[in-house]
């Protein structure tokens, strides 16, 4: 299906860039097969995509990874763009970023490298039509499951989406400028201490918050690898479930931010959980950022979690 | 197992996690599995539940009101579960699952070491590790990938110190006290003694694999020409 040529509503991948997926909120009910959540990394950018164009957030979007991508209009459609600077344009035309905008039938959308921010979010009115699988479109490619057969996009894909029929819908709209975030070469997560936080030694915790980790090469969307003090961790654990954004530290003492396709059980010791409301920011992190720790209390990051899920206006998940 | 070490801590924002004990004993994960179907069953608001051993990450949807309520319905669940367990002197177990295993050194490259290291003839070792049933004691590193529990201590083996880059689809495999399928093709570290040649993941199927926690694996061995017609490859 993915490669076929269509004359219907849709949009051809003239060029998929560096790592582009297609992302919804994730994939629940499934981590006791084995299977990993997935869903979109920058959930702040995925959201405001699909909201300035009135979609629901579950609506799949493009997550585009460092960018370098193309993409054809097959008909008239009405796009968003959100997350990361690509410089995008249109024929020769720029395209602002977290703005709605028109791609008419035969034209060109284009994203450069991204100049700031890793990953960027392309939202069409309606959201992309794909079939779920087991209740999601997201893809996991590690478990062979969603987007167009399970896997990244590849070029000539075609992503089809609803006729574009609404006049309202193609009214130009845009993030209000207090909500939009900036990327930074340093930046300080907060930390919800929890699971083994309390069999670490208070001298490795004060070592933890206390130092400035780098972001290696080595992060994608099942984790970032930090790079820093290394901190002497428990041992002798029984593997249990990981929550997203849990912080493990392996044997050779380097924290381990696990992400959203991350491996549903693991055996190594956690710190405690990464703020939710923190995670759009890392999702944007390039390697060589610099990232330091701070503890939140739990009742403070609930409320802020529970803020931008009513805010959005769903049970985010 | 005894009762009192039984708690639930929260993990993160809509995350908590429900420990029945600290060591792990397969007797547990029928149970485990019973809490788990019936939390999904019985409670509101839960998005997504992952057994393991001797633990269940129980995730919650952000905008759940009553997490007092939701706590103490898991907490009681929990309890009953225990408790019939206890009082059960033959506690019930999952279903049984019957896999056909070519055991050989074509589709088993360990099959020979594994079994020279025990002092023992590749035909004992087979008979030893396809003569038990196994329990499901989690599932997770891979998509279907079942750890099953527990080996026989004559054919315990370690893993390989440093992991295969390739581990076929299907192949059997012993680590220390466990034994497994892998359910596709993936890097990894275990005696590889045998395959079977049953497909144990669909990515597009609803049921995505014949596991669930608590269930019983038999392993069946199977000659050549069986496995070929199985579908097996060598």
């Amino acid at each position: 299906m993915s490669k076929a040529k269509h004359s219907s509503s849709g949009l051809t991948v003239i060029r998929p860039g560096v790592q582009s997926s297609l992302q919804d909120l994730g994939r629940f009910g499934v981590a006791s097969q084995g299977l990993s959540q997935g869903g979109a990394m920058d959930l702040h950018a995925h959201c405001w995509a699909n909201k300035i164009l009135e979609n629901s957030v579950n609506c799949p979007t493009l997550e585009i990874v460092i960018g370098l991508a193309e993409f054809k209009a097959e008909s008239d459609l009405q796009l968003a763009l959100a997350g990361a600077e690509m410089q995008a344009h249109i024929d020769g035309e720029a395209v602002g970023n977290w703005f709605s905008f028109s791609l008419l039938q035969g034209q060109t959308l284009t994203l450069k490298a991204a100049i700031s921010g890793m990953r960027s979010y392309l939202a069409v009115s309606g959201g992309f039509q794909i079939e779920p699988i087991l209740g999601s479109v997201s893809t996991v490619v590690r478990n062979q499951l969603g987007g167009l057969d399970g896997d990244m996009l590849q070029t000539d894909d075609f992503l089809p989406t609803k006729p574009h029929v609404s006049y309202a819908a193609s009214l130009r709209s845009y993030v209000p400028r207090s909500f939009l975030p900036e990327y930074s070469d340093t930046m300080t997560l907060r930390v919800i201490e929890s699971y083994q936080s309390t069999d670490f030694s208070p001298q490795e915790l004060k070592k933890f918050y206390q130092s400035e980790y780098i972001l290696t090469q080595d992060c994608d969307r099942m984790g970032a690898r930090l790079t820093g003090e290394p901190i002497n961790a428990p041992t002798g654990l029984i593997s249990e479930g990981i929550a997203l954004g849990a912080i493990q530290v392996p044997v050779d003492g380097q924290p381990i931010i696990l992400l959203n396709d991350r491996q549903t059980l693991g055996g190594y010791p956690k710190i405690g959980c990464v703020a939710r409301v923190d995670l759009p920011k890392l999702a944007q992190a390039r390697p060589g950022t610099r990232i330091g720790f701070t503890p939140v209390v739990l009742v403070k990051a609930r409320d802020e979690w529970q803020e931008f899920s009513r805010y959005f206006g769903s049970s985010l998940k | 197992m005894k009762n009192g070490s039984l708690r639930l801590a929260q993990v993160s924002e809509t995350s908590m996690m429900l420990y029945l004990t600290n060591v792990i004993d397969i007797s547990l994960a029928p149970i485990i599995g019973r809490i788990t179907q019936r939390i999904k069953k019985e409670c509101a608001d839960i998005l997504e539940l992952t057994p393991s051993y001797t633990s269940i990450l129980i995730e919650t949807n952000p905008l759940a009101v009553e997490l007092e309520k939701l706590e103490g319905g898991i907490m009681s669940i929990a309890q009953e579960e225990i408790t019939r367990s206890l009082e059960n002197e033959n506690p019930q177990s999952g279903k049984l699952i019957e896999l056909p295993v070519y055991y050989h050194r074509d589709v088993g490259p360990d099959i020979d070491s594994v079994a020279e290291k025990s002092g023992l003839l590749v035909e004992e070792l087979i008979s030893i590790h396809s003569g038990r049933d196994y329990t499901v004691c989690a599932i997770g590193f891979a998509p279907g990938f079942a750890f099953l529990a527990e080996v026989d201590e004559r054919i315990n083996h370690p893993r390989h110190k440093r992991p295969r880059a390739i581990v076929p689809g299907g192949s059997v495999g012993i680590a220390e006290k466990q034994t497994a399928v892998y359910p596709s093709e993936t890097p990894g570290g275990w005696q590889i003694i045998g395959n079977c040649p049953i497909p144990l993941y669909h990515p597009n199927k609803k049921q995505l694999s014949p596991f669930e926690i608590g269930d019983q694996v038999r392993f069946v061995p199977t000659d050549r020409k069986t496995y070929i017609q199985l579908g097996g490859h060598v």
